[in-house]
This record gives structure tokens, sequence and C-alpha cells, in this order.
């Protein structure tokens, strides 16, 4: 489950070290925008041994690798695939070709090192406005694909507006994000909110996008961990309900009823999922906390 | 055999991190070490940059070490980057 994903920036030893310890579903070890090009190699080196030596057990790890139009992503596919990373971020992913491309040099690495094909999943970064268009595409290109992550800086670079704490200059990427990616049967992510001194407008933007549908919210903060995770878990109201939902289907099927009322609503299959998706969550955070929600 | 053939270096000083300057020489391995642990931690980061070192195969460089505190891993990365950095063709 991920509800958090954190940026960390790929040559930085004192913020990797800790990574495990800053309260995010999942950590994203960065090899691009926070790495200078003089120091690629050597941020390349660091994080495979990061991933091979440091015990990530709270926070899944994922690597955002440089752009198919930089001369990188190879040597860091080629340093990173052998660790066998929970999944690989590739950036700037306009169409389906795109994510073929890095499946492909993916599979040639895996079949090389001895690696079961398909090991390697990858959550292609969508930042331009060919890849919003594209979603669907890039979603289905590739049985890698394990979720679409959605880019709003440079996103708005390529779209010629300014990006603002608001984000209606983003609202239709959210939005066809989440339909391409549901359409696809994968997650969605939603963009970092960048001002990290705002600790009210981290919830604000969290609650918008779980309101779309996304699954949770990357972040280039620390300190935006935790109102993501709080935004992104249920309710202990959404619990109770959903144990209400099955406990109704539960006893209308001994009594032989088709329809089922609770509360005064009829509980239809889209109802029963929901209530299936929200105790699954629950039950998976209850693992996470060692017995005990939080 | 990887012989270093242009000063190269890896790394920084901040907190966490270690700096590693490697030099062509033809006098064997010469590592100096500063590190804010020292007495502690000095004779271990030595043992894993000579370990590093003969990983790679180099037999003759002068080695300067500024530590600040760096896990295992990260000096390995480090010594790694730099040998890379310096390294001409393998003899």
């Amino acid at each position: 489950m991920r509800r958090s994903m954190l940026f960390l920036p790929g040559n930085t030893p004192n913020i990797i070290i800790n990574g495990d310890e800053l309260g995010a579903d999942a950590v994203i070890l960065d090899l691009e925008d926070a790495v200078s090009p003089s120091e690629k190699d050597a941020a390349r080196i660091l994080v495979r041994n990061a991933i091979k030596l440091l015990k990530f057990e709270k926070s899944e790890v994922l690597v955002r690798i440089n752009s198919l139009d930089s001369e990188y992503w190879k040597s860091d596919l080629a340093e990173i695939v052998p660790l066998k990373p929970d999944v690989i971020m590739p950036p700037k992913m306009s169409c389906a070709a795109d994510v073929q491309a890095i499946d492909s040099y993916i599979t040639e690495l895996e079949s090389r090192l001895g690696i079961e094909n398909n090991t390697v999943k990858l959550m292609p970064l969508i930042e331009t406005a060919l890849g919003v268009e594209n979603a669907f595409q890039i979603a289905t290109a590739s049985r890698r694909v394990c979720a679409l992550q959605l880019g709003g800086e440079d996103l708005t670079a390529d779209l010629r507006c300014k990006r603002t704490k608001e984000g209606n200059e983003i609202d239709y990427a959210r939005k066809r994000l989440v339909c391409a990616a549901r359409a696809a049967g994968v997650d969605a992510y939603d963009t970092p909110f960048t001002d990290v001194n705002d600790d009210e407008g981290i919830y604000a933007d969290a609650e918008y996008a779980k309101s779309l549908g996304f699954t949770g919210k990357a972040s280039i903060s620390p300190r935006h961990v935790a109102a993501i995770n709080q935004v992104f878990s249920p309710s202990q109201e959404d619990i109770d309900y959903a144990y209400e939902v099955m406990e109704a289907i539960r006893i209308a099927k001994e009594q032989g009823r088709g329809a089922i009322s609770l509360r005064g609503k009829m509980i239809d299959a889209p109802i029963v999922a929901r209530a299936q998706q929200t105790i699954a969550m629950a039950e998976e955070l209850l693992m996470m906390a060692g017995g005990r929600y939080e | 055999m990887t012989k270093i053939v242009r000063r190269a270096y890896a790394g920084t000083i901040e907190s966490s991190d270690v700096y590693v300057e490697l030099e062509p020489c033809d006098c064997g391995i010469d590592i100096q070490i500063e590190s804010v642990v020292l007495k502690q931690f000095g004779d271990a980061i030595r043992g894993v940059v000579s370990e590093m070192l003969q990983q790679f195969e180099v037999e003759s460089a002068k080695v300067k070490i500024v530590d600040r505190g760096a896990l295992d891993c990260v000096i390995r990365a480090r010594v790694e980057a730099a040998i890379k950095r310096g390294e001409g063709e393998q003899i």
C-alpha cells in the first residue's frame, strides 16, 4: 500500500540513510532532477549501495531514473535493475513507445542477469501535455506498469502556464490521469504539493486528490508525509460503516433477502466494493502498525 | 590492475558523507584519514577503503579521506566513484 511517496535526492547520504524513518509508505530515490549532471555517476553508485546495504523495512523503494532524452537512463537501469528495486519511475513518459523502450531494456537486463521477467515494475511519470493525452496508452503499454504518477511542475511548463497552489491549471490532467489509470486497472498518484512550509495547504491539496480517486500522493518534503498518510487512510467512521455494510450483507443473505438497506440507503454492488476496499486497507494499516490501528 | 591516471574526487564534506580524493603515484597505497570519529572508527574506515582499492585492483594511489560520519555503504560508494573517475585503461 502506498499512500505517501517521498522523493529523496539520490546523491545526499544524510537524507537517504534516514529514508526508512520518515514515515512514508514509499521513498523515491531520485537520480534525475535532484542530481546535477556532474554527479550522476556518483549518485548512481550511492543509490545502488543504499538499496543493497541499507535496510528499508518500513518504506518501499522506488528509483526515479533519468529521462529517455538524456544520456543517462541506460546506465541508471544497468546499475539499479540488478538490485531488483520495487519500482522504477521513468520521467517524461509521453507515449506507449517511451514505456516500451524502457521495458525492452529492462527485459534485456533481467534476461542477462537471470532475473525473472517482469520482476521490476514501472510507474511512468506523466508530466507533458502529450503524456496526459496518451495516459491510457502509457498505462497499458507494458505489463510492468503498476501505476501512473502525475508531475505537475514540468507539466505546467509544457502547458505554458504558471503552477499555482490552487492547481486549477492541472485539474484536467489530474482527472484524466485518474480515469486512464483506473481504466487500465493500475493505481494513480498525485503530484507533490510544492509549498513545503504550508502545513495547512497540504491537507486541502491531498483531500482534493483523494476526492478525484488518486491512490496516494508524492511529496518532496518529509513535513508533508504525515498529512498525506492521514488523508489517504480510511477514517474510523469509514471503517465502522464498511463493517456495518458487510454485516448487513451477511444478515440479508442468511434471511434470503435480495434488497438490502442500511441507514435508509440501498446497499448496491459499488457500495459493497467500496466497503471491501476500506476494510482491506484498514487491515493492511493494522498490520503495518503491529496490530494497532492508527 | 586499475591505474589511477588523474586526480579524482567524489563525495562532500557534508554530514554523513565522506570526501575521497585520489592522486596518481608510484609509491603503493598511501591513505590519509581525517574524521570526526577517527579514534573510534579510524581503523574501520581504513579497512573499508583498503578493501575497495583491492576490489578494483588499485595498487598505487595517494588517498585522502575526509569523513563526516559516513556509513560503510557511503564510504564504499564514494571510493568506487573516485576510482572510476580517476582510472585509466585497465592494465
